[in-house]
C-alpha cells in the first residue's frame, strides 16, 4: 500500500470519527444543558465513533497495523467504548433519574430508550466474552461467532438508537456515521464469515 | 288468501330498510359510552414536583401551552381546575424548580400558560402536564412537539373523580 493511500485511509478515519463530534459542538441546544448532560451526550457520540473503528480494527484493515497491533487496540477501544457508555449512563441518570430507570427497565415513552439499553447490554456481553475466553475454554471459532453476533446486535441497536434521538447529532454528520458504522460491521463479518465456525471450511 | 308479491319495487324498499337497518345497528350511538377518560402517558410524571405555584407565566415565556379539561362521559368542561405544567425549555432543565407552574381552566374548560421554548430533551421535544388535585383521577400527559421549532403545544385532559 501506497504512503498516500495509507494517510488517505487515516485521514478519512479521523474526519468520519471528529466531524459528528465537531457538528454536534456546534449544536444551539447545547446552550440549555447543563454540563453533565452535554457529557453524557458527547459520550454517546464517542461512542458511536469507536463503534466504527472496532470493526476495523478486528478485520485488520487499518493500514500501517500489524495483525498484533490491530487486536491490541481493539481491546483498549473496546475498553473505551464500555467507559464511554457508562458515561454517557451515567450522566443521563444524574440528569434525569426517572428517564433512565424507565429506559433500563423497558418502560420509557421513547422508543430509542429500548434499543439503546439492549445495544448496552449486548455490548458488555460482548466485552465479557472477550474477557473470559481464554477462561471459559471455547474453541476460537465458536467463541468468535459469540462474541460477533454480540457485536452486531450493539451495532443495529446503537444505530436505531442513534438516528431516533433529536437534538444530541447534526443530522447530515449522524446518517454519514450510522451508515459507515453498518457497512463496516457488514464488511468485517463477511469477510471473516463468522458464520463458519468449522475449521478448514471455507477458509 | 295471500299471495306474497314481490315486485322489482317491493324488493328495492325492502332491501334498502333491511340494509339500513343492519348499517345503523352496526354503528355505536356516541352517547351510548360517553367520552372516555384520559389514561396517563408513559415517562409523564418523570420530574415531576407536586404543587407548583400558579404563576401568569413560567419564566420570560414566548411559548404557549394549551389545552382543555373536560368531565368523562358526558364530555362537560370543567372550570377552575388546577393543570401542572414543566419541561426542559431555554431557561432550565425539567426538574429545576423555576421550569415548572400551574394555571386554571376558565369556564369553557380550556387552558392557556406561556411558557420559556421548550427544547429537545431525552431525545424528543416534549412537555409535561398533571392534573393532581384529588377531585379526579390524578393524570400525566407527556405531549411531544410536531416540530422543534413550534411555539405552541397543547394536551388534553378527560378526567374521571376519584
Amino acid at each position: 500500500m501506497s504512503l498516500t493511500r495509507m494517510i488517505l485511509i487515516w485521514v478519512a478515519l479521523t474526519c468520519a470519527v471528529a466531524v459528528p463530534v465537531l457538528a454536534a459542538a456546534a449544536s444551539p441546544y447545547l446552550a440549555w444543558r447543563d454540563p453533565i448532560y452535554i457529557l453524557a451526550g458527547f459520550a454517546g457520540i464517542v461512542g458511536m465513533g469507536l463503534l466504527l473503528v472496532q470493526p476495523l480494527l478486528a478485520g485488520g484493515y487499518l493500514p500501517g497495523l500489524s495483525t498484533a497491533r490491530s487486536r491490541y487496540l481493539h481491546r483498549c477501544v473496546g475498553a473505551a467504548l464500555v467507559a464511554a457508555v457508562v458515561i454517557h449512563v451515567l450522566g443521563l441518570w444524574i440528569t434525569s433519574p426517572p428517564d433512565v430507570v424507565d429506559a433500563l427497565l423497558f418502560v420509557s415513552p421513547t422508543p430509542f430508550s429500548a434499543w439503546g439499553v439492549i445495544a448496552m447490554w449486548a455490548m458488555f456481553a460482548a466485552a465479557l466474552l472477550a474477557l473470559l475466553r481464554r477462561r471459559l475454554r471455547v474453541r476460537f471459532r465458536p467463541w468468535r461467532l459469540g462474541h460477533a453476533t454480540l457485536a452486531l446486535v450493539t451495532v443495529v441497536g446503537s444505530v436505531v438508537h442513534v438516528m431516533l434521538i433529536e437534538g444530541t447529532m447534526e443530522i447530515m454528520s449522524k446518517t454519514a456515521l450510522c451508515i459507515l458504522v453498518l457497512l463496516a460491521s457488514a464488511k468485517t463479518l463477511a469477510d471473516m464469515r463468522v458464520w463458519a465456525i468449522q475449521p478448514g471450511r471455507g477458509s | 288468501m295471500t299471495r306474497l308479491q314481490m315486485t322489482r319495487r317491493s324488493l328495492i324498499v325492502t332491501g334498502a330498510g333491511t340494509v339500513a337497518t343492519g348499517i345503523s345497528g352496526l354503528i355505536t350511538p356516541a352517547r351510548a359510552k360517553g367520552v372516555e377518560a384520559t389514561l396517563s402517558m408513559r415517562g409523564g410524571s418523570n420530574n415531576y414536583r407536586p404543587n407548583a405555584p400558579i404563576v401568569d407565566r413560567i419564566g420570560g415565556g414566548g411559548f404557549w401551552m394549551t389545552g382543555t379539561v373536560r368531565h368523562a362521559g358526558d364530555g362537560a368542561p370543567l372550570a377552575g381546575q388546577r393543570i401542572q405544567i414543566w419541561a426542559h425549555t431555554t431557561e432550565g432543565h425539567e426538574r429545576d424548580p423555576q421550569s415548572h407552574g400551574a394555571t386554571l381552566t376558565d369556564a369553557n374548560g380550556e387552558f392557556r400558560l406561556e411558557m420559556p421554548q421548550i427544547v429537545p430533551a431525552f431525545g424528543q421535544p416534549h412537555g409535561h402536564l398533571a392534573y393532581d388535585s384529588g377531585e379526579f383521577e390524578t393524570v400525566f400527559l407527556r405531549p411531544i412537539m410536531a416540530n422543534a421549532k413550534d411555539k405552541t403545544l397543547s394536551a388534553h385532559f378527560v378526567l374521571q373523580p376519584a
